[in-house]
């Protein structure tokens, strides 16, 4: 059987909608959308979780990247009903959930590796995959990990620097236990 | 930048998809999307309707035997390339897939999806010509084998019909007495390649090349493969052989200008990545036997 088959129709439009589950941060959120509507803007206007950025909206900046059952995508190019049911990490989910900022995030405040910050969730996300496959990067592999994120302010040796620092951090404290 | 409305299914079997897609000769199949989402956002293309293959089960496998590498619909490019039994069996498939856009999107692209989407400027349809390929064609009414060579009849054209579904792609082993080389040039690591080289080099067990193929990704509306093998005719690689085979590659691609390069310009590149690719290919091809001995 079909699955994710059109519920209803838009009164307005006419278009068919879809009842999906979103699983989101360990959230589950039940939306009614259209099947063309992209992962990325299901996640701010239908979900209001507006820590995943927008830049390109064809899949070349990496600004929208979120983690899908771990694995960084671009949420520009996958409809949110392809994501039902599957578990989806957004930048609102990389802190502790006592607040305390993550590796990744602790290590780009202090290496300066957010800028104007328009970039920083992709990155943010993408890394956090990145050192979870590899954790000890030299310096190529970091360059390599954030190869397809694009930062408009330039701010690439800091964020290079900052992959490699989270690595360190991510080493002196293991999760879970406290600074 | 949004996608024009579409009805959407995702069909839990084979037969199910099918059978949408035969209903519907404006449907589009949705496997990885990542080439598919971006012309759908800038209304390139506007289909009806999106068959989502993701939740058919039994087609993300990747097998490789002695024969060659059989990828199912939807393995992930980052799958195939990690893959060790497929890299040993036919190395230039992960080769290629290493500069197929970056990791973020490898993760979310198959490379049959690639494969059928048939894009002259990509790296995968050239590689499965040159390596003489095919794909499986499933549709309501049986399924097919097209070889690589019959696959590619335009820019971004193929001879898939509308009411199928590419379910595997084949690529064959690479024999024991080959080397394989891959090489583009792109304006940024990633990006898609302003000219693009693939190489099989074989040689017999003196070291005498006994052919050359190489195979050329965005000089071309299509994926070319060239037969270089006629400028080797004295068994040797050196800068002479290298300088007829970049001739002869240039006879039979038809570099064109875009923002990008001008057309001088890609066949400059076209010459220079031939003959490093050739070299590159060759010394692959040595290393395999010494590593055999």
């Amino acid at each position: 059987m079909s699955t994710n088959a059109p519920t209803q129709t838009d009164p307005d439009t006419g278009e068919e909608l879809h009842d999906v589950r979103l699983h989101v941060n360990g959230i589950v959120h039940q939306v009614r959308i259209p099947g063309r509507r992209l992962l990325s803007d299901a996640l701010r206007h239908d979900l209001g979780l507006t820590g995943t950025h927008v830049g390109c909206e064809h899949g070349v900046c990496g600004a929208c990247t979120v983690l899908l059952e771990g694995k960084p995508v671009r949420a520009c190019l996958m409809f949110a009903v392809s994501a039902a049911g599957q578990e989806l990490t957004t930048v609102e989910g990389l802190a502790a959930p006592d607040g305390r900022l993550g590796p990744v995030q602790q290590a780009f405040k202090e290496c300066h590796g957010l800028q104007c910050g328009f970039c920083t969730p992709g990155f943010l996300t993408t890394i956090t995959a990145g050192l979870r496959d590899n954790p000890d990067p030299t310096e190529d592999e970091a360059r390599e990990m954030i190869g397809g994120n694009l930062c408009r302010c330039t701010g690439y040796q800091n964020i290079v620097s900052a992959v490699c620092r989270a690595a360190e951090i991510a080493r002196l404290e293991p999760e879970g236990e406290q600074a | 930048m949004k996608p024009a409305p579409f009805s959407y299914s995702r069909p839990t079997t084979l037969e199910e998809a099918l059978a949408d897609l035969a209903a519907d000769p404006d449907a589009k199949v949705l496997a990885g999307g990542q080439s598919l989402v971006p012309l759908l956002s800038m209304r390139l293309a506007a289909p009806s309707a999106l068959v989502d293959i993701n939740a058919v089960p039994g087609l993300d496998h990747v097998r490789a035997d002695e024969e060659g590498v059989r990828v199912g619909a939807l393995a992930r490019h980052a799958a195939v390339m990690a893959d060790p039994a497929a890299r040993r069996v036919q190395p230039l498939v992960s080769l290629a897939l290493e500069r197929v856009a970056h990791p973020t999107i490898r993760n979310r692209g198959t490379t049959v999806g690639s494969l059928v989407h048939a894009d002259a400027s990509a790296e995968m349809p050239v590689v499965l010509v040159l390596l003489g390929g095919s794909i499986t064609a499933a549709s309501a009414t049986g399924t097919r084998t097209i070889e690589a060579a019959d696959l590619y009849v335009g820019p971004l054209e193929s001879t898939l019909r509308h009411d199928e579904i590419a379910t595997e792609a084949f690529f064959p082993a690479l024999p024991d007495d080959a080397g394989v080389a891959f090489d583009e040039i792109a304006r940024r690591h990633g990006d898609y390649a302003l000219c693009g080289v693939a190489a099989v080099v074989r040689a017999d067990e003196a070291g005498t090349i006994t052919s050359v193929r190489a195979g050329y990704l965005s000089v071309s509306d299509l994926p070319t493969v060239v037969d270089l093998s006629e400028a080797f005719a004295a068994g040797a690689v050196d800068e002479a052989s290298l300088d007829a085979a970049a001739d002869l590659a240039l006879a039979s691609l038809e570099p064109a200008a875009d923002i990008h390069a001008t057309a001088d310009y890609r066949a400059h590149l076209a010459r220079v990545l031939t003959k490093r690719v050739v070299r590159q290919a060759h010394d692959d091809c040595t290393a395999r036997r010494e590593g055999d001995a």
